[in-house]
């Protein structure tokens, strides 16, 4: 009898620390003090990348520029892997208060979530080896195409030129080291991904971004649906963050010195909020 | 509901995992096969082999194995089974699919083969086949008979384990889960929904089907 009262005591025990656990993990209150969960990319570079336990990249300093804006200390920020397939789902069961994760605003999107900012547009563009020949979208006509399973700028690029032969994988690192080693004449996404890749160390040099093949990608902030509150708060951190002239530092040192920025649709004005 | 079948080739997909499954239950059969007689065979070599084949195969991740089978045999050897990227990734799926599941179809061969008594196949010796003509005529026959359980077992985890080729790019059901999860976030549910009914549907028959098939093929003894 002892034993069992014992074991309920245990288990009322756990799981009030499981329900504590929960609330910590929850995205945190509105501004102020306290911590806050951020989902960015951890396996891109350039945009969002883990290494160690340190965190790079645009997406990453935007995030922690409108974090500090709105009340938090860099410490108090968690960073939560957010792959694309996750996004809607992170954001509106609560796990984090905001999505920075080469995000773009899509219809499609905003039924499932809200967007701030956006705070940079981002063209679709190809990665091909330098010595390809490769400089326009007629270019790929026949060719060898690498991109990831179910993104939608494989589809596009499919469209417009019929002929090109499709490779997909399940991350855009194996698609850029199967480019590197030469089995794929080309792979495609947002240029500000492929420009990390082709900054990367063991690609720096091989490889070459061929920009101008399919239309915009307008990066935001997604955020809870109908959260206008907190949408206001970062499109007023990311216009202070472009005036002080930290956005265009940001976007200098992540995407590197031979990524070409569109300077007439970047810095974008933040949309209003919805 | 009715969205998912307009935006996304669903019909497709659920055909392409068909594909898959029988393909590589056809393959993996032939090969498995082909372990079990090298497992029982009196040849050293051929059971050392055999025994090397299963202890790989199965105690290898199967993503390993789909993604080395692209990346191992076609990006560093040069291998191409089609010169349609598409098509070629189709082909080293079934082929990764087939070499996996073969090590389960050795095994449950040989389980089978252990329900014959050990004096059928001394009695075939001694009555003067050879290693050969016993294991056509006396062991394989009841063997498959009374591993038609286990096979049905890999067969249904085989149709699920197809899953696992969308790392390469394989338009089946997980990578129309994907696409819908990219594309239409709303329908995820549905697509969620509408994969797991297609699955059951896939497996029921063959778990019904093996189940009547091993009592009525039982070997009477």
């Amino acid at each position: 009898m002892q034993i069992r009262r014992m074991s309920a005591v245990a288990v009322v025990a756990a799981a009030a620390l499981t329900l504590a656990a929960c609330g910590d993990d929850s995205g945190g209150g509105s501004g102020g003090g306290g911590k806050v969960t951020i989902g960015i990319k951890f396996d891109q570079p350039g945009i969002g990348l883990k290494q160690g336990e340190k965190y790079s990249g645009l997406d990453v300093d935007v995030a922690k520029y409108v974090a500090k804006e709105l009340g938090y200390k860099e410490g108090d920020i968690t960073w939560k892997a957010a792959p694309s397939k996750q996004r809607e789902q992170l954001i509106k069961s609560g796990q984090v208060k905001m999505v920075v994760a080469s995000y773009s605003i899509t219809d499609e999107r905003k039924k499932e979530v809200s967007f701030a900012g956006p705070y940079f547009i981002a063209q679709q563009a190809l990665l091909v080896k330098k010595d390809s020949g490769i400089t326009d979208l007629q270019g790929l006509q026949g060719k060898k195409l690498c991109s990831v399973s179910g993104s939608t700028s494989a589809t596009k690029l499919k469209a417009k030129v019929p002929g090109v032969n499709l490779q997909e994988f399940d991350t855009y690192s194996k698609c850029a080291e199967v480019l590197a080693s030469g089995r794929i004449d080309a792979m495609t996404t947002d240029d500000t991904i492929l420009s990390g890749y082709a900054n990367q160390a063991a690609y720096k040099g091989k490889l070459q971004v061929v920009p101008g093949v399919g239309g915009d990608e307008i990066y935001g902030i997604g955020i809870k649906k109908g959260d206008t509150a907190t949408c206001k708060k970062i499109n007023d951190a990311l216009k202070k963050m472009v005036q002080d002239g930290t956005w265009k530092k940001a976007v200098e040192t992540n995407l590197g010195s031979e990524y070409k920025i569109d300077s007439s649709k970047n810095p974008p004005q933040p949309a209003a909020c919805s | 509901m009715s969205t998912l079948f307009d935006q996304f080739d669903v019909w497709g997909a659920f055909w392409m995992t068909i594909k898959l499954t029988v393909l590589a239950a056809v393959f993996s059969l032939v090969i498995g096969t082909v372990v079990a007689i090298m497992r029982l065979s009196p040849v050293p070599v051929l059971r050392f082999l055999g025994t090397s084949y299963v202890n790989v195969f199965r105690n290898t991740p199967l993503t390993l194995i789909v993604f080395f089978s692209l990346i191992g045999l076609w990006q560093t050897l040069g291998i191409e089974l089609s010169a349609q990227l598409s098509v070629n990734a189709f082909r080293f799926a079934v082929i990764g699919l087939s070499v996996y599941h073969a090590a389960f179809v050795c095994e449950a061969l040989r389980s089978g083969v252990n329900t014959i008594p050990l004096g059928q196949a001394e009695a075939a010796r001694s009555i003067g086949l050879t290693f050969g003509q016993s294991l056509r005529e006396i062991i394989l026959p009841q063997a498959f008979r009374g591993a038609i359980t286990p096979l049905g077992n890999t067969l249904i985890a085989l149709a699920k384990n197809t899953t696992v080729v969308v790392t390469i790019g394989v338009a089946e059901t997980a990578y129309l889960m994907s696409k819908v999860n990219e594309d239409a976030a709303d329908q995820l549910t549905n697509v969620f929904i509408l994969s797991a009914v297609f699955f059951v549907v896939l497996t029921i028959p063959i778990g019904l089907l093996t189940g009547r098939l091993s009592k009525k093929l039982a070997v009477k003894r």
